[in-house]
C-alpha cells in the first residue's frame, strides 16, 4: 500500500478528502479531454493520410513531367526557363484553437498580379512537357499548403494527446489511489486509537469503582 | 523548400524560395540559416535532408510555425512522410492501430 507521509489526524484527513475529490474531478476532465482529442486526432490524420498519398501521387507525376522535359530540352536551357519565376507565394498564417491545442491556419496570398499565369517562361523555346510540370505543380500549390497545416496540427496534437495521456494515467493510477489508501489509513488508525482510548477509560473506571467499593474484599 | 537542384527546381516556377542543398551533409546549416529569422511559416524538403535534419528540427516540433515537411524528390519516395504520420498516431494512441498493415 502506497500511502503518502501524513499525521494521522481527523484534519489531514478532512484534507485530503477534499484533494481526493478535487483529483477526480481533474481525471474526468483530462480523460474527456484526451478522448476529444484522440477523436479529433484520428480524424485529422486520416484526412491528413488521404492527403499526402494523394499529394505525393501527384509529385511523383510532376517529377516525371520533369524527367521528359529534361530529356526534350537541354538542362541549361530548362533551368533557365525555371530560374525566374513570376510567382510570389506567400502565407498568412493564422491559428486555430482545437481543445486549447493551437494549430496553425495557412492561407497562401499570392503576390503576383495575375494568378492563372504561372509560367516563368516564354513558350517558344520550352518543351510541353514542361508547361504540364509547372501546371500541375500550380494546380498542387492548395494541396501542398493544406498538407503542411494539418500535418503539423497532427504533430502538435500528438504531443499534447501524449501529455494528457500521461497526466490522466498518474491520476488515474497513482494520485487517485495513494489519496485513497492514505484516507484508509487514516481512519483506521482513528479508529484504532478511538478504541484504545475506550479500553482504557473502562479500564480506569473498573480500577475507580474498585478503590471506592472494594468490591474484591466483599466477595 | 530545402532539397537537391534536381527536386526542387520545379517549386521554384510556383512560387517557393528555393534553398539548393545537394551536399547532404550541408542540410543543417542550411536548414539553420533558414530558420533563424523566423520568416518562412512552411519549409518544405526532400526526404534525405528530412531525415538528415532531425536534430535540428526537434526544437520546432512544439511550436506553431515553422512547418516542416517532407515530401519526396526525384530520386522516389522513401515513405518518410507515412512514417511521420504513423510515428504521431503511436505517440498520440500508444500504439499505431491505423497504418498498421
Amino acid at each position: 500500500m502506497d500511502i503518502m507521509n501524513v499525521n494521522p489526524t481527523r484534519m489531514q484527513m478532512t484534507k485530503l478528502k477534499k484533494q481526493l475529490v478535487t483529483a477526480k474531478r481533474g481525471h474526468k476532465m483530462l480523460k474527456d479531454k484526451r478522448d476529444e482529442l484522440m477523436r479529433q486526432f484520428i480524424e485529422l490524420v486520416q484526412e491528413n493520410k488521404k492527403l499526402r498519398d494523394k499529394v505525393e501521387a501527384e509529385l511523383a507525376a510532376c517529377n516525371a513531367h520533369f524527367v521528359n522535359a529534361g530529356a526534350v530540352m537541354s538542362k541549361k536551357a530548362l533551368d533557365s526557363s525555371l530560374m525566374s519565376s513570376k510567382q510570389q507565394t506567400g502565407v498568412e498564417v493564422a491559428s486555430k484553437n482545437i481543445m486549447s491545442v493551437d494549430v496553425p491556419m495557412f492561407e497562401t496570398v499570392s503576390k503576383s498580379e495575375d494568378e492563372g499565369d504561372i509560367f516563368p517562361y516564354g513558350f517558344a523555346f520550352t518543351s510541353f512537357e514542361l508547361d504540364d510540370a509547372v501546371s500541375s505543380l500550380g494546380a498542387l500549390l492548395p494541396d501542398l499548403i493544406k498538407l503542411a497545416e494539418i500535418e503539423k496540427s497532427c504533430e502538435l496534437m500528438a504531443a499534447e494527446i501524449e501529455r494528457t495521456r500521461r497526466r490522466v494515467n498518474s491520476l488515474e493510477h497513482v494520485m487517485i489511489p495513494r489519496y485513497e489508501d492514505t484516507i484508509k489509513y487514516i481512519a483506521m488508525k482513528l479508529e484504532e486509537n478511538d478504541r484504545s482510548s475506550r479500553t482504557r477509560l473502562m479500564k480506569v473506571k473498573d480500577m475507580l469503582l474498585e478503590k471506592a467499593h472494594h468490591y474484591s474484599e466483599k466477595e | 523548400m530545402i532539397g537537391d537542384s534536381e527536386s526542387v527546381k520545379g517549386f521554384g516556377a510556383v512560387g517557393f524560395d528555393l534553398f539548393i542543398c545537394d551536399d547532404i551533409q550541408n542540410s543543417a546549416a542550411v536548414l539553420k540559416q533558414i530558420t533563424e529569422d523566423d520568416y518562412y511559416a512552411i519549409i518544405f524538403m526532400t526526404e534525405e535532408i528530412f531525415q538528415q535534419t532531425a536534430k535540428e528540427r526537434e526544437k520546432f516540433a512544439e511550436m506553431l510555425t515553422p512547418a516542416m515537411i517532407p515530401l519526396p524528390g526525384t530520386r522516389g519516395n522513401a515513405g518518410i512522410g507515412t512514417q511521420r504520420l504513423s510515428s504521431f498516431v503511436e505517440k498520440a494512441v500508444g500504439s499505431d492501430i491505423l497504418f498498421k498493415n
